[in-house]
């Protein structure tokens, strides 16, 4: 476990996320009023019907699509008040955040390894330390066999497996993943599943999933439900139950 | 990690087939150049070579080399009498195209001065210089025409006793040296009955007119050989050549050839210059223009190229954005595809043009400041043809991973 563990600073809070497309006649709220914290370490599935604003609330946390009014603070350091950076997000997102989406995204011409060497490297890793440390995620995440594999030659598991190494990359203190478990089955998408748990308890980093998968609830700390933008009470759960 | 050449062995097939088209595209704007360098050595390489000061030609005329100069023969005796001229040659060059061993056969007839110049000055890479007034000839490699060959011109048959390599005339056509006398029994060759005809002319001009009526031997002399009639000048000759005595002073001795009303008189660079603003001028102007023609579509084409492999990869350059790559790496990954692109585009034409330039029918001649502008070029075109690619890849955004 890392020190962002035992830190008790949370790694997101979100007060009062609003994202309106358009304007006018036009105008969609495609999320209202969202306000949650997740503690690090933490394991949180964001649930909810098509449209309902999750993936917004996603990619706003994530730093990729900003939210029209409202604040995120990631680990206790003020990023975002309203559409308005207040850090470099392109640096910030390298060195805090680790992204999973439903399809796994590898760069098609590089290795299993090289794709994990490759987020290293853009956080300014030197080449040789950062291909060992990747080997070392994919033996964590037990692809190491297929380290020297393009992805086009891994099965839908094994590259969602590379995807969670190269999230897990940088130790960032947040990993927001989107639908993992999409095109896989329900035995490997409970795996990944697993995977998330095992990487925050471990690791120390806040994972957020956004999930229509409720078959693996039972892995996350806790869930929050969307319904038209908007966000229901978290509810908290634990594995046991 | 280099990301560029990791993308380049991911798509081999498709960067070595551009690179290919993008050498073969240089290796003709390489090409070009060299043509117009041969170009200019071709014409410029007889004046230099034959080691004259002075070049006199007809008056108001801009000499042999730029239109149809014809002086008279015995200028080469006038131009020796003057102060500091060390001797006097008579040129004479023209081009035919003849038939031999069925196949055409085209060549520039050079004179040489017999008995003075034998064409020792010549360099040859085999056989040797004339030894006789009439029936030999140095014949260039580009000819085909082998050491002892004999070759029928007009009414005589001249063998061949000496070979050059590369001494072409402005036209790209093979030189061929032959003494004067015989170059102008080449030029001036009539068939025999176009002979008889002529006399029979000129004896009909004489029998119209009263001194032909009253003096027999002028119309038997009409009929006769041209050289039996005083009053008809030898062949003209298209120039005479003047060498100076070692230290005189060329201003001077061509003032006093300045003031000879019959003639004009040039440097042999001034004849160069001449040649080289006349025929090669438009010749350098249009390859000029073909480069800058190919220069800009294989601008085009490698912009265009780089710009689809950008598109083919920009779902991986937005990830690398999400992921917080620097701009750098991004503008990297294009512009060292470009300059890769470019470079061995750039070697390629080189290699593959010391194969293809020594087997065209002009001279090429790849000089190492052309090679070097060139490569000059290629870097801006790499460089321009990039900016395309890394516009369309800096304005992707990261959330373009999402669709």
């Amino acid at each position: 476990m890392t020190n962002a563990a035992a830190d008790t600073t949370p790694a997101i809070e979100a007060f009062n996320l609003t994202k309106v497309y358009g304007s006018g006649n036009t105008e969609v709220v495609a999320m209202k009023d969202v306000s949650l914290t997740v503690a690090r370490g933490e394991v949180v599935a964001l649930l909810g019907p098509s449209g309902a604003g999750k993936s917004t609330l996603l990619t706003a946390i994530g730093l990729i699509n900003p939210p029209t009014a409202g604040r995120i603070v990631i680990g206790g350091q003020p990023v975002m008040e309203a559409d308005h950076a207040l850090v470099d997000l392109r640096a910030f997102r390298r060195q805090h955040l680790g992204f999973i989406f439903q399809k796994s995204n590898l760069i098609p011409f590089l290795s299993a390894v090289e794709n994990v060497q490759v987020a290293l490297e853009i956080n300014d890793v030197l080449p040789r330390p950062a291909r060992s440390r990747a080997m070392e995620l994919l033996d964590y995440l037990g692809v190491a066999d297929r380290a020297n594999n393009l992805p086009d030659a891994l099965s839908g598991g094994q590259q969602q497996r590379v995807a969670v190494a190269r999230a897990l990359a940088n130790e960032p203190s947040l990993i927001l993943a989107d639908e993992p478990t999409a095109a896989l089955d329900s035995e490997r998408g409970r795996q990944v599943m697993e995977l998330f748990r095992k990487v925050a308890h471990e690791r120390g980093a806040a994972v957020m999933v956004v999930t229509h998968d409720h078959r693996s609830l039972d892995v996350f700390d806790r869930h929050f439900e969307m319904e038209d933008g908007r966000l229901k009470n978290g509810t908290e759960r634990n594995i046991e139950q | 990690m280099n990301l560029a050449t990791k993308d380049i062995r991911h798509n081999f097939g498709r960067f070595a087939l551009t690179t290919v088209g993008i050498g073969l595209l240089l290796m003709i704007v390489m090409g070009m150049g060299g043509i117009y360098r041969g170009l200019i050595r071709e014409a410029t390489l007889l004046v230099e070579k034959i080691g004259a000061d002075l070049w006199l030609v007809q008056g108001s005329t801009r000499g042999p080399f730029a239109e149809i100069s014809r002086v008279p023969a015995n200028l080469e005796d006038r131009a020796r009498a003057v102060p500091g001229v060390a001797g006097a040659r008579r040129f004479v060059s023209h081009t035919i195209q003849r038939e031999h061993r069925g196949r055409p056969l085209r060549m520039v007839v050079q004179g040489l001065s017999w008995p003075e110049d034998r064409g020792a000055w010549i360099p040859l890479v085999a056989g040797r210089p004339l030894r006789q007034a009439h029936f030999e000839t140095i014949a260039d490699r580009s000819l085909g025409l082998p050491l002892g060959e004999k070759l029928k011109l007009g009414k005589d048959v001249y063998e061949v006793v000496g070979l050059t390599k590369g001494m072409v005339g402005s036209g790209g056509d093979g030189l061929c040296f032959f003494t004067v006398s015989d170059a102008v029994s080449i030029q001036f060759d009539v068939p025999g009955e176009g002979v008889r005809l002529e006399r029979q002319a000129r004896r009909a001009r004489a029998e119209g007119q009263d001194i032909g009526r009253l003096q027999p031997l002028l119309l038997e002399r009409a009929a006769g050989p041209a050289s039996g009639i005083p009053a008809l000048a030898p062949p003209q000759v298209s120039a005479v050549m003047v060498t100076l005595q070692p230290g005189a002073d060329a201003a001077q001795v061509a003032a006093t050839f300045a003031t000879w009303p019959d003639i004009k008189v040039y440097s042999t660079q001034q004849q160069i210059n001449l040649l080289l603003a006349g025929m090669v001028d438009k010749a350098r102007r249009q390859l000029g223009l073909f480069r800058v023609l190919l220069i800009i579509i294989s601008t085009i084409i490698m912009a265009l190229i780089i710009y689809t492999l950008t598109l083919d990869k920009i779902h991986d350059i937005a990830m690398l954005k999400l992921m917080g790559a620097r701009n750098g790496i991004i503008v990297g990954l294009i512009l060292q595809q470009a300059l890769l692109i470019g470079a061995l585009g750039y070697g390629l034409a080189y290699w593959l043009g010391t194969f293809a330039f020594p087997k065209f029918p002009r001279l090429v001649v790849i000089e190492t400041p052309d090679l070097l502008s060139l490569a000059a070029i290629v870097l801006g075109i790499s460089v321009l043809s990039s900016l395309l690619g890394i516009w369309k890849a800096m304005s992707v955004e990261p959330n373009k991973v999402l669709s």
